[in-house]
């Protein structure tokens, strides 16, 4: 479903900033593939990201989906296939706007918008049943601005908004990390459900080691642009977090380091 | 004194016209668009030239339009696809634009006092009974100086609120809204498929649309387009824009643009009230404009922190008077 491949992206290249974000990066996933992501600071997950969703072009490499290149199609284009949800509440919903305005803008994401109303009679009933699978009671408060929800139910929102219209490729970057625990558990059982029921392939980046050993089929490690472990299946599972960092450690010769992990 | 409040509003509500599309460039799209002064002058020029040359007056002022339209997509265009900075682009559009309004009138002024207008045709339409019936209801109040005719401010109401209308239901549709979400968020829609340089493009030149065609009516109703009649049409604009939505409120897009056109109508009648001073005169203008946007802008914030200051410190009375009792 998704393929990537041979992608390098160097910044500031020939010049004191010079940075290699990402080197030779590979990675296939299938439909119902589930990719936990972890990795030091910088070591290039969120330009993996970027560059996956067109907002970011790389030096070298391919990107595909559905066996389909894409890596020419800008940004606006490729989000018909590429569902993303930020790490920051504020950044996946119009705060001016309405609940009903925002979900409808989101249903037009794979059709040709047209100049017919976005928020119809039938549309609302069927928002309406969407937002209950949130239970948040959003359903009541169609019409209140998007501004006025806390960051938990935003980002709720904003998963909704992503995936009910069933992307191929769904991008999930830290889009806990700025919540409350409660409210960041609340959106990672969102997520679960979401990913099982629409059967998407998803990646999804996370500080929370045991997160990224609890979620999904498959887990990749990255440091330094590079994917330096990977695990799937059964060998997923088995996985601890002290597992991990000693395969850190035993691969770079050096300490994991991240100011934001959560070790679990 | 109600004669020159009767012209106020019926320029008001041409002008209103200008001021809907100020605010789909300044409050839809967050897109500070200084095209408008030199856009209004092109439909009033536009429309006057066509005029001149035989061309139906209707025609004309569609014309207008267009070629407004036209303008708003160059600066729209400039903007999006050679990344100028948006303030920048107007201004490069509006400069431009002067040259080019000049070359369209072929002379800095052109009069259309020997033709016909649409307000003349509109005159010869329009029933005298109807104009005798509303004079002779004022006549009432011992009003003595009557409108010469209603018509055109009855139509010319009827055209924006029509045109108010449209722009409503323009703004709901999926369009609309993404149009909408790039003033609101823009990573955000272009990440739901929207392309936005597009939709931006689409904005601006909708925009200038409506202002040229405001200059174009305008141009018409005075009988002259004249190459510096646009000069501080985009602060008139905001005033409008901004007086409308300080004293009718936002909540609702339908709301926001009766706002416009109400502040439209408003700033027309103060400008007119403020010239009855003999202190002050024409070229005055300008600055009281400049000075009601600045009033506009910084009191609400002024009024907002006082209530606050207010409610501070009559809870805290109230939570005194609690003390006072329960010791
Ligand atoms: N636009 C850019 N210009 C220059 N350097 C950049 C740019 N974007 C990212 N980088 C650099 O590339 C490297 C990888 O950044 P990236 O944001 O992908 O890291 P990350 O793995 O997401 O880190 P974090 O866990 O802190 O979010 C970093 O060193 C970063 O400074
Ligand atoms: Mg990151």
């Amino acid at each position: 479903m998704l393929d990537v491949k041979n992608i390098s992206i160097v910044f500031n290249e020939g010049t004191v900033d010079e940075k290699t974000a990402l080197n030779n990066i590979n990675l296939s996933l299938e439909k119902g593939d589930f990719v936990t992501v972890i990795g030091s600071n910088g070591a290039g997950k969120s330009t993996l990201m970027n560059v996956i969703a067109g907002q970011l072009y790389p030096d070298v490499g391919d990107v595909l989906i559905n066996g389909k290149q894409v890596i020419h199609l800008p940004e606006y284009r490729r989000s018909q296939f590429v569902g993303r949800v930020f790490q920051d509440p504020m950044a996946g919903t119009a705060p001016s706007m309405t609940i009903e305005e925002n979900l409808a803008m989101a249903y037009s994401r794979n059709k040709k918008r047209k100049l017919t109303f976005g928020v119809t009679k039938s549309r609302r009933k069927m928002f309406k049943e969407y937002l209950q699978t949130l239970n948040l009671g959003l359903e009541d408060r169609l019409t209140a601005k998007v501004g006025m929800l806390s960051g938990g139910e935003r980002q709720a929102l904003s998963l909704l908004m992503t995936t009910f219209t069933d992307p191929d490729i769904l991008l999930l970057d830290e889009h806990t990390a700025a919540l409350d625990p409660s409210r960041a558990e609340l959106i990672t059982g969102l997520t679960k459900k979401v990913v099982t029921d629409a059967g998407l392939a998803t990646l999804m980046v996370t500080h929370n080691m045991q997160q990224a050993l609890d979620l999904g089929n498959r887990l990749i490690m990255m440091d330094k642009g590079q994917i330096i472990f990977e695990a799937s299946g059964i060998d997923k599972q088995r996985l601890t977090v002290e597992d991990l960092l000693h395969e850190f450690q035993r691969i770079r010769g050096e300490q994991f380091e991240d100011d934001r992990v959560v070790l679990g | 004194m109600f004669i020159s409040m009767f012209g106020a509003v019926e320029s008001g509500i041409i002008y209103a016209i200008m001021a809907l599309g100020v605010y789909l460039t300044f409050r839809v799209l967050d897109f500070p668009d200084l095209t408008v002064d030199g856009s209004f002058v092109t439909g009033a020029a536009v429309a006057a030239l066509a005029i001149i040359n035989g061309v139906p007056p209707i025609i004309a002022t569609i014309l207008a339009g267009i070629a407004g339209f036209l303008a708003g997509t160059l600066t729209g265009l400039l903007h999006t696809k050679g990344k100028v900075n948006a303030l920048l682009a107007g201004i490069l559009m509006m400069t431009a634009l002067y040259s080019i309004n000049l070359r369209i009138l072929g002379q800095p002024t052109l009069s259309l006092h020997t033709e016909a207008t649409i307000f003349d045709q509109l005159g010869n339409v329009w029933g005298a009974p109807i104009d005798n019936m509303l004079n002779s209801m004022l006549g009432i109040f011992g009003l003595e100086r009557l409108p010469s005719t209603w018509g055109i401010l009855i139509v010319m109401l009827l055209v924006t609120v029509i045109i108010k209308l449209i722009t409503d239901y323009f703004l709901k549709t999926e369009v609309g809204l993404a149009i909408r979400a790039i003033g609101d968020n823009k990573r955000m829609i272009r990440s739901l498929s929207a392309n936005t340089d597009n939709l931006t493009i689409l904005g601006v030149a909708l925009s200038n649309g409506l202002v040229a065609l405001s200059g174009g009516l305008i141009a018409q109703l005075g009988g002259f387009a004249d190459v510096g009649m646009g000069i501080g049409m985009i602060v008139i604009g905001l005033a409008s824009v901004i007086i409308g939505e300080a004293l009718f409120g936002t909540k609702t897009i339908a709301r926001a643009t009766l706002a416009v056109i109400g502040g439209a109508v408003i700033y027309r009648m103060i400008v007119t009230l403020a010239l009855r001073f003999d202190f002050f005169e024409t070229g005055d203008m300008k600055l009281i404009t400049a000075i009601i946007v600045i009033i506009a802008l910084i009191s609400p914030k002024i009024l907002k922190t006082q209530r606050e200051k207010k409610r501070r410190i009559e809870k805290r009375r109230a939570l005194e008077q609690e003390i006072k009792e329960v010791g």
